[in-house]
């Protein structure tokens, strides 16, 4: 129960982030990646600020044996870079670059009634399907 | 370059991003989760039953969060209008098949991934800010669309 409401919180906090850091705005973000460009910086100050808190308050959540509400974390140890991660990273670029949309903010936006908000969840959830369905052949 | 100057927001931005990372500081520290959205978004239809309704609260709250800041500074937020679908259409199937075979996005890998130090995370987040900005180069200079 506890859990639940602490990830609606949790949710209701990284919206507002999102739409405070302009996150949210598909055109800031592409003027960010348009660094031949007009290049904003803005968005490179989002990421800071988060790793700021994140670097420190981690450092010391995973020193703990077990999280408050759980008996351990729910952490992969994955430390293999291989192709799966580069490419799929490659490709993850690709469709940000192309929408100014990473999939926070996508679902965020829902959040004002965007219908381009809507086109974009659909559309990455038909690439999840299809991904598991390519991996699952 | 001047107008870029003009919407040049650090401050907004590094509160927003220090807001953001104790959203994610909170469900690791209570819940033992790491707030990677393409996971949790991915999670809502393949775990069991009872995993996807933290999933869904905190999908609902990320909404919920922009719409309550929409509210409180009277529709500061403007949408963007006349961009092609189809290119949404495209990008976002890349997003999902993407963060899903790469296993994250820029909240799984570049905030709580780079917050452990983890390599993998870091040649993730070099790779996807490299692409999408290799990407915007060719679609809008390249190819002057959008």
């Amino acid at each position: 129960m506890i859990i639940n409401l602490i990830a609606l919180l949790a949710g209701i906090i990284f919206g507002l982030g999102l739409a405070l850091s302009q996150m949210i705005d598909p055109n800031k973000v592409l003027n960010f990646l348009d660094v031949t460009g007009d290049w904003d910086p803005s968005l490179a100050f989002v990421m800071i600020g988060a790793l700021a808190v994140t670097i420190l308050s981690f450092h010391f959540i995973l020193k703990r044996s077990a999280p408050l509400l759980d008996s351990g974390f729910h952490v992969t140890k994955q430390v293999i870079i291989n192709r799966p991660l580069l490419l799929g990273a490659g490709l993850f670029g690709i469709g940000w670059g192309m929408t100014g949309y990473c999939p926070g903010p996508a679902v965020a936006s829902l959040g004002l009634f965007s219908v381009e908000g809507i086109v974009m969840v659909i559309a990455i959830y038909a690439g999840f399907f299809s991904q598991r369905w390519i991996a699952n052949k | 370059m001047g107008k870029s100057l003009e919407n040049f927001t650090p401050v907004s931005a590094l509160s927003g991003g220090a807001l953001i990372g104790l959203s994610v500081s909170l469900l690791l520290l209570f819940n033992g989760r790491m707030a990677g959205i393409s996971g949790i978004m991915n999670g809502m239809f393949s775990a069991p039953k009872k995993e996807e309704i933290w999933r869904g609260l905190f999908l609902m709250g990320l909404i919920l969060g922009a719409f309550i800041f929409q509210l409180l500074t009277n529709n500061s937020l403007q949408l963007r209008l006349g961009y092609p679908i189809l290119l949404i259409i495209l990008g976002g199937f890349l997003v999902g098949f993407g963060t899903r075979m790469g296993n994250g996005c820029t909240s799984g890998h570049g905030i709580c991934g780079i917050a452990t130090f983890s390599l993998r995370s870091i040649a993730a987040t070099i790779t996807f800010m490299l692409s999408g900005m290799i990407t915007v180069f060719i679609l809008k200079h390249l190819l002057g669309v959008a």
